[in-house]
């Protein structure tokens, strides 16, 4: 004790520190990805903070250009690996407007609702994963038993876990499978009771509270100058919500309230994301209860590959559209498109122009975790180098979104 | 999906007269033909108007339409939130590209437009930090440029690459400029 005191009495009243730049990632568990944080420090005060990305940059636009619309979708999966039927949804319903189509209902319903549960799976995670970096690790471990069961339904309908590739130009790739609706269900009555678990364990946890309530407040003026959206915004007291406000496919059916917060700081984004699983799970119900029976793909043989596999087998006709849709894909009319849809994360926008091939001449993503990285610039009462930490993780950046 | 509506463009040829050219209305977008040196000037007058308010800038892309002349383009969309209308601008730029930067009126931009020029090359006038966003300093070419081969040159890390070497372009260095 008597050596510290000393020191600092040599250096007299203002203890002057030395400005440090100090490399956060890009291998740090908080940076959720491949995140390289460059930041000026003053002491322990966060001075200026410079974001690298990049590290997971794929060129997925570029390849897009030399890829049929359908061999496009696996590529989106890997855009927000945490919710890929939305990112499908998205790239689905722009190539469906420059056709001009519209899937059939129930295969809307269907989207919807996977659309849905991978909300729920992208939320629980950093509703988990936030507290966890600020070393509340329970949560986490609860969240990652309930993610378990979105991923065991996503691979009862389309086979795979993570990236499903379930949705079609035109519709669905199969239509769900047997046993499937007594298990959604159950997930739906058992889900809204583990949300309240993960309240009950955070709500009052003081070292939680003080580290988020307050802190990394971004103002709606701010918010919206920054380009947020997604829940992010609404944190922020902006009323903003892409499946309200120009409902695509079946939204307009359903009843659901659009969740905001006028905090800003990062509880209120946690907040919104605990809400907003709950509304998720209303969603997925009236869904269930509303499918329509019918077909799940639409039946226009130059898009979409014949209902009937075993045609195929039997079929000249559908052989040869089944080897051309394979081998060469359906050309897109001339002409451009910009589709927004509500991820998880905010606004998933496809811009597409199409020149006539069976190829896109340009693919452009709007990746909401990109724009809502940027968001850094924005906050205010984050001084403090653990303050960042909490920041990020409430802005909840996906990295492989945001390096595309 | 946002509807039509004439709200739009007679506010813009009210102001601007023939400068921008009208595009029409397609897929619930309303997009707009506007030069150079018109962009900031519009995108100010969208974002201020009381009746139209684009306050929410959604999205900046660069596309190249290599071989045609001119070669490049810059693509904005707004969105209002108030009045939930979207609108795409366009903008046609010779090689080499250089356009204003909009990074004044929406902050959002500042990402936007460094994408833009790491991929396309496309220099933003004004812009307060241009540098390289996903390809590291010192990256010669601008790889989503049509002309730029899909796997990249052929180098001692890339066996697989295309042979040649990236053109050289003394007017836009490839370095960071600051």
């Amino acid at each position: 004790m008597t050596e510290v005191t000393e020191l600092i009495g040599q250096q007299g009243e203002a203890f002057d520190t030395k400005e440090v730049l100090l490399n956060l990632g890009p291998q740090h568990p908080s940076t959720h990805g491949v995140l390289r944080l460059v930041l000026e420090l003053d002491g322990e005060y966060v001075k200026r903070v410079d974001p690298h990305i990049g590290y997971l940059h794929r060129g997925t636009e570029k390849l897009a250009e030399s890829f049929t619309y359908t061999q496009i979708f696996p590529l989106t999966d890997r855009l927000d690996y945490l919710c890929p039927p939305s990112n499908n949804l998205a790239f689905a319903l722009a190539v469906e407007k420059l056709l001009g189509i519209e899937a059939p209902i129930r295969a809307q319903y269907i989207r919807v609702m996977m659309a849905e549960l991978a909300r729920i799976s992208g939320h629980v995670l950093i509703t988990g994963a936030l507290p966890m970096d600020l070393g509340a690790m329970t949560a986490l471990l609860y969240a990652m038993r309930e993610r378990e069961m979105i991923m065991d339904l996503l691979e009862m309908i389309s086979g795979a876990r993570m990236h499903t590739s379930f949705c079609r130009v035109g519709g669905v790739r199969e239509d769900l499978p047997d046993g499937f609706l007594p298990k959604i269900r159950e997930f739906c009555d058992i889900f809204p009771n583990r949300i309240r678990d993960y309240e009950r364990l955070l709500e009052n946890n003081r070292v939680f509270l003080k580290r988020t309530q307050g802190i990394g407040v971004i103002s709606a003026e701010d918010a919206i100058d920054l380009g947020l959206s997604g829940p992010n915004l609404r944190a922020s007291g902006v009323d903003w919500d892409i499946r309200r406000d120009e409902p695509y496919e079946i939204y307009d059916r359903l009843d659901f309230n659009v969740i905001t917060r006028d905090e800003g700081d990062c509880y209120a984004r946690w907040q919104c994301r605990v809400e907003e699983m709950r509304e998720s799970v209303r969603i997925i119900e009236q869904c269930l209860d509303q499918m329509p029976e019918g077909p799940f793909q639409i039946d226009m043989p130059t898009i979409a590959f014949p209902v009937d596999k075993d045609k195929v087998h039997c079929s000249m006709e559908a052989l040869i559209q089944h080897f051309d849709l394979s081998a060469y894909g359906f050309k897109v009319p001339k002409g451009e498109v910009y589709s927004a849809i509500e991820a998880p994360k905010g606004e998933l926008g496809f811009y597409i122009i199409s020149d006539g091939s069976p190829k896109p001449f340009r693919m452009k993503v709007r990746a909401p975790s990109f724009v809502n990285l940027q968001g850094l610039f924005g906050v205010t009462n984050a001084r403090y180098l653990a303050d960042m930490i909490a920041v990020l993780g409430s802005l909840d950046p996906v990295m492989a979104e945001v390096d595309k | 999906m946002s509807v039509e509506t004439p709200l739009i463009r007679t506010t813009i040829t009210e102001r601007f007269g023939e400068a921008i050219d009208d595009l029409g209305f397609a897929h619930g977008v309303h997009a707009f033909a506007a030069p150079p040196d018109m962009i900031v000037e519009l995108c100010r007058f969208l974002k201020e108007h009381p009746a139209l308010r684009f306050n929410f800038l959604s999205d900046i892309c660069g596309v190249d339409h290599y071989p045609e002349m001119p070669r490049y383009e810059t693509v904005y969309h707004l969105y209002s939130l108030p009045n939930k209308l979207r609108v795409r601008i366009k903008c046609r730029l010779a090689d080499p590209p250089r356009v204003p930067s909009v990074t004044g009126i929406w902050r959002t931009a500042n990402w936007h437009e460094r994408e833009a020029w790491d991929m396309y090359g496309i220099r933003f006038e004004g812009h307060p930090d241009l540098r390289r966003i996903y390809m590291w300093e010192g990256f010669e070419g601008f790889p989503q440029r049509k002309d730029f081969p899909l796997r990249g040159y052929k180098d001692k890390l890339n066996p697989f690459g295309a042979e040649g070497t990236p053109p050289t372009q003394p007017d836009l260095a490839t370095k960071n400029i600051p």
